[in-house]
């Protein structure tokens, strides 16, 4: 029996990995991800997991190990955050086009500068184009569940992508909180060996990563595109293979209170869970208020969201990022295309809450709601709103 | 620069842009951008070998006389062997049209 332990939710998702039974991680600590990392490293130390841990000289360095490993056939694993994953940037895009399976799992962290660790969602937007899947996580329990969902699907010959599981740094990474670890059993039936579609083997010598000539680098990329999209359906199916063994259902886009809701508030991340709390005190004061939280972000789950949306005409769009002299952020900028010139759609107003570790309060998510219903009725001048930035 | 092989749709192209085959970089004539080429002078040439050695794409082959001469399918025109020649004997001229 799997049994519901109080536990550090990157201790939890360490534990996962090595549940997941991950051959091969090569890492490199910082914070706030260190945590997950040090613990595998411990566990592989201990003869706990029968894994290789490549101790490697810089991010660089690790995604590019990653890479070999993944190629070798090997089921692989890291981890990082903010600069560290910037200083990776250039070998994700490798390990996506060259359909390298391999799970990170992203402590989210601002971008310095000015020099900070705490949570915001800059680092993974700068990486949202680098065509990884890409999902994010809000409490402890669905941190571990995505990282073993990641290897499934990352895995999975239909998809053969590499996947970025990600959590808010502190906020998830550095908490205990009540988390059920599965059994290795009901592990083991989920995720069966790692069979790659090819490899590196002497035996049957292949060339991966050739240049790609101008006359074939269009369809190489999109190759990749249609792989992202086909990749959905097998996402959304190893979700259902998911409940059916460890019985917790996940939704690419999730709803809360959402009927008959003249405004939606639409985030990502652990913020959703005081979101849940200003529905809950709003709807409580007559307001109908509901709550859109994306789950899937790459590949975009387009047709779901419209669904979730429904008949709501207000959408108040949080970002955790802010792209200067972008027109808003890019959850914002998503949205907007997606219901671009489609009769009916919502009114989408963009805000920018919770940078560098800011906390963004149940009154934050009222005053987003009201500024919303306002601008509902008066255009806004600008395109999206920075919200509690103190001007003096 | 390809031959017609290598000119696939994204539904044909190799899983992750793979070379299943080994070896076939053979198949591509990788030449056909060179703006200038070698041109050796026999009654220079010691047949020493020396462009054969530092040609960094293989490109020279010694016909049945020794001496070795340059197959322009993969010579990119790059000079080198004219630059190492010990008796001056290969001259780099433009390539026309």
């Amino acid at each position: 029996m799997s049994k519901r332990v109080g536990i550090e939710v990157s201790i939890a998702i360490a534990e996962a990995v090595g549940l997941a039974r991950a051959e091969v991680i090569p890492a490199y600590p910082i914070t706030p991800q260190t945590h997950i990392v040090e613990h595998l490293s411990e566990m592989v130390a201990n003869a706990e997991l029968d894994a290789e841990f490549v101790p490697v000289e810089s991010e660089h360095a690790a995604m590019s190990c990653c890479c070999g490993s993944s190629a070798a056939g090997a089921r692989t694993f890291t981890s990082s955050s903010a600069q560290g994953l910037s200083l990776m940037s250039e070998v994700l895009y490798i390990a996506s086009t060259m359909r390298l399976p391999m799970v990170m799992v992203v402590a989210n962290r601002a971008m310095s500068a000015p020099i900070s660790i705490w949570n915001d969602h800059q680092d993974i937007m700068i990486q949202r184009d680098t065509g990884w899947i890409q999902t994010f996580a809000e409490n402890g329990q669905e941190a571990v569940d995505l990282t073993l969902h990641a290897f499934r699907v990352s895995e999975d010959r239909n998809v053969s992508l590499p996947i970025m599981v990600n959590i808010d740094g502190f906020t998830l990474s550095h908490v205990i909180e009540p988390i059920e670890l599965p059994d290795q059993e009901d592990v083991d039936r989920f995720l069966p060996p790692f069979k790659p579609r090819y490899k590196l083997d002497p035996r049957r010598p292949i060339t991966m990563g050739p240049v790609g000539i101008p006359e074939v680098y269009t369809e190489a990329k999109v190759a990749h595109d249609m792989a992202m999209k086909k990749a959905k359906r097998y996402i959304l199916k190893a979700w259902n293979e998911f409940e059916e063994i460890f019985g917790r259902k996940y939704n690419p886009i999730e709803s809360y209170r959402t009927e008959d809701a003249e405004v939606l508030l639409v985030t990502m991340g652990s913020i959703s869970e005081t979101a849940m709390t200003a529905v809950d005190t709003m709807r409580d004061a007559g307001q109908k208020v509901g709550l859109l939280r994306i789950r899937l972000w790459r590949p975009f789950p387009g047709q779901e969201f419209r669904r979730a949306v429904g008949k709501t005409k207000i959408l108040a769009v949080i970002d955790r990022c802010l792209p200067p002299g972008a027109l808003c952020g890019p959850v914002g900028a998503e949205l907007r295309s997606l219901f671009y010139k489609i009769p009916g759609s919502p009114k989408i107003f963009s805000f920018v809450a919770g940078l560098g570790g800011r906390d963004v309060t149940v009154e934050r998510f009222e005053e987003i709601v009201d500024k919303a219903r306002a601008f509902a009725k008066k255009r806004p001048r600008e395109l999206y709103e920075v919200i509690g930035v103190r001007e003096k | 620069m390809a031959n017609s092989d290598a000119i696939v749709g994204w539904k044909t192209i190799t899983f992750g842009c793979h070379i299943l085959e080994p070896g076939n970089a053979a198949n591509f004539r990788t030449g056909d951008w060179r703006s200038q080429r070698p041109v050796v002078d026999k009654e220079k040439c010691i047949k020493c070998g020396m462009c054969w050695v530092f040609c960094p794409d293989m490109a020279y082959n010694q016909d049945e006389e020794g001496y070795f001469v340059v197959d322009l399918e993969y010579c990119k025109g790059c000079g080198i062997c004219a630059h190492e020649c010990p008796k001056d004997a290969i001259t780099m001229v433009p390539e026309e049209g």
